[in-house]
């Protein structure tokens, strides 16, 4: 029989099928972070269980940590002491764990695909609905609740329905400026922020098999914006030559064996998807956000969008999003006055978002205004970042790299935008609040991002390359 | 937490908007906590919306309303999208919702309310109108969630749909069971498919 990509990686993981039920799904990787962890490793203790299977599980704290200082103890005492728990679960449990300062940590779905700890047909979950990141390397990899972690502590499994499958395609060529955010913001913006709900979605097309493996992590990353329970790419010679080499990659004869299986996992040619969607990359240019939901984007050089046609209930939604943002229907963002950049988050904190933005930065200077907050996703983006000497044209530009983690992607750290303050930001979501309270965040790509950072106000970096 | 699950009939409380995300529902500074203490999130939630930024209550939002108050809250369309905290189920657990009642939820806050013994209800684009409709007219009339039948009962209207749950989560919310229960009984298979997989 036919089977897609996630047939195959799913069927592999089966332990049993629950009767009128979930599938019981091994997984490979547990990745944990502070934030949604804590209450599991309470419940592993209150139960009095050991992690079934520690050599497979892989901690790190990205939420809450600084992003200066990082030798230093924390200073918000409860952010500390959740970061300290990560670190005392990990030793009681006997798990892998990189924390601050280690030269391993950083977000951890930047984290996972650099050190070869991801691997193409693995399934993966973390408690954080961005795991989706990880599909980028042929994985199957979602998001889960703290219960989730708990039972995959306790046991390697996982009870879940089997989503349905779908394939999005996107035939032709990316135009100039536009990158994988913004093919992501695109599909998005078409499909709604509950377009995909229910589905395991895999990307392909010309435009998926050009794109780089940072590229497809940019694109896995964003696919539970679209709500869908995870995103993935076959992997392929992009893949297996970002993979070999890595610290935890396969090597020797075990690289060979690994990659022969590797080849295997695509979708059969007359494999069939519950539901197939295309897009033209002819269509797509830079994209900003106007809303309060990640759905709610267009193209740069369009304008908000009128409430003709929307429903009532729609209608109150639509005028609470534009009445928080500041923003009126039919208007256009080009021109509009900014105040805060971020560039990071686990959508856009690798080294090729830094090679984006440093190409706009280059031989300018950083509004005087404007606050800009440059994050790499890892300590080994940042020595990425050194040794390209990325570090010195953005110096030369007036901007300054901190240190790795989350950051103001949603503010658990210090780095909060101020209420009412506007932030062009490379991160995932726009909610209300969510990169501080009563912040206003435009999600965009780092080159929107860079051209924003350098003008002071919303431009479209086309202008600008 | 708990809580054994059978048939709950209820007045509701109406939060027409769509899209509520689980920002909304707990926002990031409140994940702080490592501890599951169910008031701590109760007492948060839909902080931003309860309260203004300089911490007196916001008088217009539906929690902050007398008129409203009971085990159910009925939400638009696409409820819970975004981050997969938790917390967001403990914090409408710890406000003392058993049901949410909405025409679309995201997939990862639906799992985390079943694990914390909170029941998801789908119901029918024109049966959530007519809800919040009667809500509306009537704050003191009531909603009969049947987990047993499953339906779900508008007693204003009379008005009866049947909602989906799958065998296995209805008996363990019946019965207070959680996932965690039935993984450990079964070791020897997970052990089976690893060598199986070898």
């Amino acid at each position: 029989m036919a089977n897609t990509l996630f047939d195959k990686i799913w069927d592999a993981h089966v332990v049993q099928n629950v009767e009128d039920g979930p599938t019981q799904l091994y997984i490979d990787r547990l990745y944990c972070h502070e934030v949604t962890s804590p209450q599991a490793f309470a419940g592993m203790r209150a139960r009095g269980l050991k992690c079934f299977r520690p050599d497979h599980i892989y901690c790190m704290p990205d939420h809450n940590t600084p992003t200066h200082d990082q030798d230093k103890p924390i200073e918000d005492p409860v952010s500390r002491t959740q970061v300290d728990t990560l670190a005392k679960n990990a030793a009681d449990f006997g798990l892998e764990h990189f924390g601050m300062m280690d030269k391993r940590n950083g977000i951890i779905h930047v984290v996972g695909p650099e050190r070869g700890l991801t691997l193409p047909g693995m399934t993966i979950v973390c408690g954080d609905s961005h795991t989706s990141t990880h599909g980028a390397m042929g994985a199957v990899a979602f998001g889960i609740g703290t219960s989730e972690v708990e039972m995959v502590l306790a046991s390697q499994c996982i009870l879940q329905a089997r989503p349905k499958t779908m394939r999005i395609r996107i035939e032709g060529e990316l135009k100039k400026g536009v990158t994988a955010k913004d093919v992501a913001l695109y599909m998005m913006s078409k499909m709604t922020t509950s377009g995909a709900t229910g589905y395991f979605v895999e990307y392909a097309g010309a435009v998926v098999r050009n794109l780089t493996m940072e590229g497809r992590l940019t694109l896995c990353n964003l696919s539970i914006e679209m709500g869908a329970r995870g995103g993935m790419v076959a992997p392929d010679e992009t893949t297996f030559a970002y993979i070999k080499g890595r610290e935890h990659a396969p090597k020797g004869e075990a690289w060979d064996k690994a990659v022969a299986y590797w080849k295997t996992l695509k979708s059969d040619e007359d494999a069939v998807f519950d539901k197939e969607v295309q897009f033209d990359a002819a269509d797509i240019e830079p994209m900003i956000t106007y809303g309060t939901n990640p759905g709610m984007g267009m193209g740069i050089t369009q304008s908000v969008p009128m409430m003709e046609g929307m429903s009532e209930q729609a209608k109150i939604s639509y005028t609470k999003s534009l009445d928080y943002m500041g923003f009126r229907p039919g208007e256009s963002l080009l021109g509009k006055k900014i105040d805060y950049v971020f560039l990071g988050a686990c959508t856009n904190g690798r080294i090729e978002d830094f090679r984006a933005f440093a190409s706009i930065a280059k031989g300018r200077r950083k509004a005087e205004h404007v606050v800009a907050w440059l994050v790499p996703g890892s300590w080994m983006v940042d020595a990425q970042i050194r040794e390209e000497g990325l570090d010195k044209v953005l110096e030369e530009a007036g901007f300054e790299i901190r240190q790795p983690g989350c950051s103001a992607c949603l503010a658990m750290n210090d780095d909060k935008i101020p209420a009412g303050k506007y932030s062009v930001s490379t991160s995932n979501r726009n909610f209300e609040g969510r990169q501080g309270p009563g912040a206003r965040t435009m999600l965009a790509s780092p080159l929107v991002a860079a051209a924003a950072a350098v003008t002071g106000v919303i431009t479209d970096p086309r202008t600008l390359l | 937490m708990k809580q054994k699950f059978d048939i709950i009939t209820s007045t509701c409380v109406p939060l027409p908007l769509e899209n509520v995300d689980t920002d909304q529902i707990i926002p990031a500074r409140f994940l702080k906590a490592t501890t599951r203490e169910e008031k701590f999130f109760g007492d948060n939630l839909f902080r931003d919306w309860r309260y203004h930024a300089d911490g007196s209550l916001n008088k217009d939002f539906v929690l902050n309303d007398p008129t409203y108050s009971g085990q159910i809250l009925v939400a638009g369309k696409n409820f819970g999208s975004g981050s997969s905290r938790e917390h967001a189920a403990w914090a409408i657990a710890g406000y003392g919702f058993r049901v949410v009642v909405s025409s679309f939820f995201a997939d990862i806050h639906k799992n985390n309310e079943l694990n914390n013994f909170v029941l998801p209800v789908v119901v029918s684009e024109p049966f959530l109108a007519e809800l919040f409709a009667s809500i509306k007219e009537n704050p003191k009339m009531e909603v009969e969630v049947n987990l047993p039948e499953q339906t779900i009962t508008n007693k204003a209207t009379g008005k009866s749909e049947h909602f989906e749950i799958n065998g296995y989560k209805k008996h363990c919310l019946m019965n207070g069971l959680d996932d965690i229960d039935f993984l450990l009984t079964n070791k020897d298979k997970i052990e089976a498919w690893e060598e199986a997989s070898r």
